[in-house]
C-alpha cells in the first residue's frame, strides 16, 4: 500500500494541473476560485463545463485501463496482455461507432455506452477463447492483433459507408483518442460502468495473487476459477467498454503502467490492481496535459502521446519475451 | 489573384499540344468539358454553352453540398477517375487545386488539356474564377454577365456597420474559419467581426472550445442542425457552445452555400446579414 500512498498525491497533483491548464492562459488561482464560483461568467463556464469534466474523465479513463491492463496480465500471467493490444478497446470502438452511427445513441442515452461494453464484452470473450488461460505469449498475441485489426477495420468500414462528412476525422478519434472538449454528460454516461467494473476487477486480488501458483493451487486455495473468470471478463469490458465509448481507444495505458509498477508492488498481482489504476490515472492525465501543452492549437490526439511513451517499452517487453523463449 | 489566373492559363498552354487539334478544326472553344470538382461544376454549370459541359462530378448532385444539384442531374455524373474521365472523350478537363493530383497527371499524359481552379478563399475570388471560367470554356461574355449581376447584388446587401457586432463560427469537430476564408469574407459582409482573427485563425482552423467561451462572442453562427449521427458533430450539443454567446446560437449556415465559390455565397451574405440586422434591432 506505501506505493498507493505516493501515486495518490500524484494523481491529485496532476488532476489540479490538468484544471489549471488550457488553450485559455488564466491564472491557477484565479481559475481554481472560478471552479466553485457562480456559473454564468465565461470563466466559470470553462471551468465547469470545459476544464473539470476533462480531468475526471482522465482520471476514469486511466484508471480503468491501468486496472483492466493489471487485472488481465495478472490472470493470462502474461506481461503483454493490454485492453488496447488485444483488441477489447478495438471491438468496445466498433460497438460505440456502430451506437452512433445507426442513431441508437440519440435514441437512447444509455445506448452509446452499453453499445462499447458489448463489443468490448465480445471482445474479452474472443481473446479468453483463443488466447487461453494456458496459452503462451504468441497465441495471446496474435488473437489480439487480429481482432484489433478486424475491428479497427470495420470501424473505418462502417465511417466510411455513412454519409457522414467527417469519416476520416472520426476514424482518427477512433484509433487514437482524446479527451477534447468532453462535457459533464459523458462523466455522468461512464461512471456508473466504471464504479460497477472497477469494483469487480478490485475484488479479483486475492484469487490473482492465488493463481500465481497454478490453477490446481488456486483452487486447492479456495478459489473458483469459473467466478475469478466472469469477475474478470465483465469487470474489464464494463471499464474498457464505457472509458471506449466517451474517449476513443487508447492504447498502451494497461500495458506500461502495471510494468512499471510491477517491481514496486513485489509483483503481487493483488497489490498491483490499485496502484495500477493510480498509475493508470495519472499517465492519462499526464498525457492530456502534454496533448495540451505540446501543440496547443493542433488537437493532438491522446493515443499519441501514450503511444510514444507505450511503444518503446512495448518493444523492450518483446525483446525480453524473445529471450524467454529461445 | 492575377498570378493566379495566369498560372491556371499557363497550364491549359503546356497542353496546346494537345488542344491543337480542337482549334485547328475552326471552333476555338472545347467543345467536350467534364468537370470533377464540386466547385468548377457549379462554376461551370453556369458558365457553359448548351452541350459544351458533358460531365460533372457525382458530388454536384447532391443537395447537400450542391447548390444546383437539380441542374447537376442534367449531366452524366463522374467520380473523379482518370479512367472514366478518358473514356469520355474530353477536350478540357477542369478541376479544383486540390483535386487528386495523380490522376490530373494521368489525365496530363494521356494528353488531356486540364484546367485548374483554385478555391475560392474570399468574394473576391469567386469574381476571379467566374472570369476564369469564362476565359477557359471561350464564353467571356456570359462570364461578365455574371460578374455583374454578382457586384451588384453583393453591392446593394453590403453596408457599413458602425459597431460590428462580434460572431463566432464554429463548426464539427471544433473547427472555426478566419478572415481569410470564403465564409470569413461572407461573415464580414454580412457585417460582422470574426472572433477567429483574435485568436490567431487567419484560415481554416480548429478553435479549442475553451477559447471559444473565453472570446465571449456576440453570436455563434453554425451550420444547420444534423441529426447528429457523428461524433463530430456531437460537441456542436456541448452545453458550453450554448451558452458561449451573449445572444444566440444561429444555425444559419446551409454547407452548399458557402463550401464553394459560386454567386450562391450572397445568399449566405444575405441571410448572415439579416440575422445581423434582426439581433442589432432587438433590444
Amino acid at each position: 500500500m506505501r506505493v498507493a500512498l505516493w501515486l495518490s498525491p500524484l494523481v491529485l497533483g496532476l488532476f489540479l494541473a490538468s484544471l489549471v491548464i488550457g488553450p485559455a492562459t488564466i491564472g491557477p488561482g484565479e481559475s481554481l476560485v472560478a471552479l466553485v464560483g457562480e456559473p454564468g461568467t465565461p470563466l466559470a463556464l470553462v471551468m465547469q463545463e470545459i476544464r473539470l469534466p476533462r480531468a475526471l474523465l482522465a482520471v476514469l479513463v486511466g484508471g480503468s485501463l491501468g486496472l483492466a491492463g493489471a487485472a488481465l496480465q495478472g490472470y493470462l500471467r502474461n506481461p503483454l496482455a493490454e485492453p488496447g493490444l488485444l483488441g477489447i478497446s478495438g471491438s468496445a470502438a466498433l460497438g460505440a461507432v456502430l451506437a452512433i452511427q445507426t442513431g441508437l445513441a440519440s435514441i437512447m442515452p444509455l445506448g452509446l455506452p452499453l453499445a462499447a461494453l458489448t463489443g468490448a464484452l465480445v471482445g474479452v470473450v474472443l481473446i479468453s477463447l483463443l488466447a487461453g488461460t494456458r496459452g503462451g505469449s504468441l497465441s495471446l498475441i496474435l488473437a489480439g492483433i487480429a481482432i484489433s485489426a478486424l475491428a479497427s477495420a470495420l470501424v473505418s468500414l462502417v465511417l466510411n459507408l455513412s454519409p457522414s462528412p467527417f469519416a476520416t476525422s472520426e476514424i482518427v478519434f477512433w484509433m487514437m483518442g482524446s479527451l477534447a472538449d468532453r462535457s459533464m454528460e459523458h462523466v455522468w454516461l461512464a461512471l456508473p460502468f466504471i464504479v460497477v467494473g472497477m469494483t469487480m476487477l478490485l475484488a479479483l486480488g486475492r484469487p490473482l495473487d492465488a493463481l500465481t501458483l497454478g490453477e490446481d493451487a488456486a483452487e486447492a486455495l479456495g478459489q473458483r476459477l469459473l467466478r475469478v473468470r466472469v469477475l474478470l471478463i465483465l469487470g474489464a469490458a464494463l471499464v474498457v467498454g464505457a472509458s471506449t465509448a466517451v474517449a476513443g481507444t487508447i492504447g498502451f495505458v494497461g500495458l506500461v503502467v502495471p510494468h512499471v509498477l510491477r517491481p514496486l508492488v513485489g509483483a503481487m498481482p493483488g497489490r498491483l490492481l490499485p496502484a495500477s489504476a493510480l498509475g493508470g490515472a495519472a499517465m492519462v492525465l499526464l498525457a492530456d496535459i502534454l496533448v495540451r501543452v505540446i501543440l496547443p492549437e493542433a488537437d493532438l490526439k491522446l493515443g499519441v502521446v501514450t503511444a510514444i511513451i507505450g511503444a518503446p517499452l512495448f518493444l523492450h517487453l518483446i525483446y525480453q519475451t524473445r529471450r524467454e523463449l529461445e | 489573384m492575377v498570378r493566379r489566373r495566369l498560372k491556371a492559363v499557363l497550364l491549359v498552354g503546356l497542353m496546346a499540344g494537345a488542344w491543337l487539334p480542337a482549334m485547328a478544326s475552326g471552333d476555338e472553344r472545347p467543345q467536350r468539358v467534364v468537370s470533377m470538382n464540386l466547385c468548377t461544376d457549379q462554376l461551370a454549370m453556369l458558365v457553359a454553352d448548351e452541350g459544351q459541359l458533358i460531365s460533372v462530378s457525382a458530388l454536384a448532385q447532391d443537395s447537400r453540398n450542391s447548390t444546383m444539384a437539380e441542374a447537376a442531374r442534367q449531366y452524366p455524373p463522374n467520380h473523379g477517375r482518370a479512367e472514366e474521365i478518358h473514356q469520355l472523350a474530353p477536350d478540357l478537363v477542369i478541376t479544383g487545386r486540390f483535386n487528386a493530383g495523380p490522376t490530373v497527371s494521368m489525365l496530363q499524359r494521356l494528353g488531356i488539356p486540364v484546367a485548374v481552379f483554385d478555391p475560392a478563399t474570399s468574394l473576391e475570388d469567386v469574381r476571379d474564377n467566374l472570369q476564369q471560367m469564362g476565359e477557359v470554356l471561350g464564353r467571356p461574355a456570359q462570364a461578365a454577365r455574371l460578374i455583374a449581376d454578382f457586384d451588384q447584388r453583393l453591392a446593394m446587401l453590403q453596408q457599413p456597420v458602425v459597431h460590428p457586432p462580434r460572431a463566432a463560427l464554429y463548426f464539427p469537430n471544433g473547427y472555426t474559419r478566419g478572415d481569410q476564408t470564403l465564409l470569413g469574407d461572407i461573415v464580414r459582409a454580412a457585417g460582422f467581426r470574426n472572433v477567429a482573427t483574435g485568436e490567431d485563425v487567419q484560415f481554416g482552423g480548429h478553435l479549442p472550445l475553451e477559447s471559444l467561451v473565453m472570446a465571449e462572442p456576440d453570436v455563434l453562427i453554425t451550420g444547420s442542425r444534423h441529426d447528429a449521427r457523428s461524433r463530430s458533430e456531437a460537441i456542436l450539443r456541448h452545453p458550453a457552445v450554448e451558452r458561449a454567446a451573449a445572444w444566440e446560437v444561429a444555425h444559419e449556415l446551409v454547407t452548399s452555400d458557402w463550401v464553394c465559390g459560386t454567386p450562391q455565397a450572397l445568399s449566405a451574405v444575405e441571410r448572415i446579414g439579416a440575422l445581423r440586422g434582426q439581433l442589432m434591432g432587438a433590444p
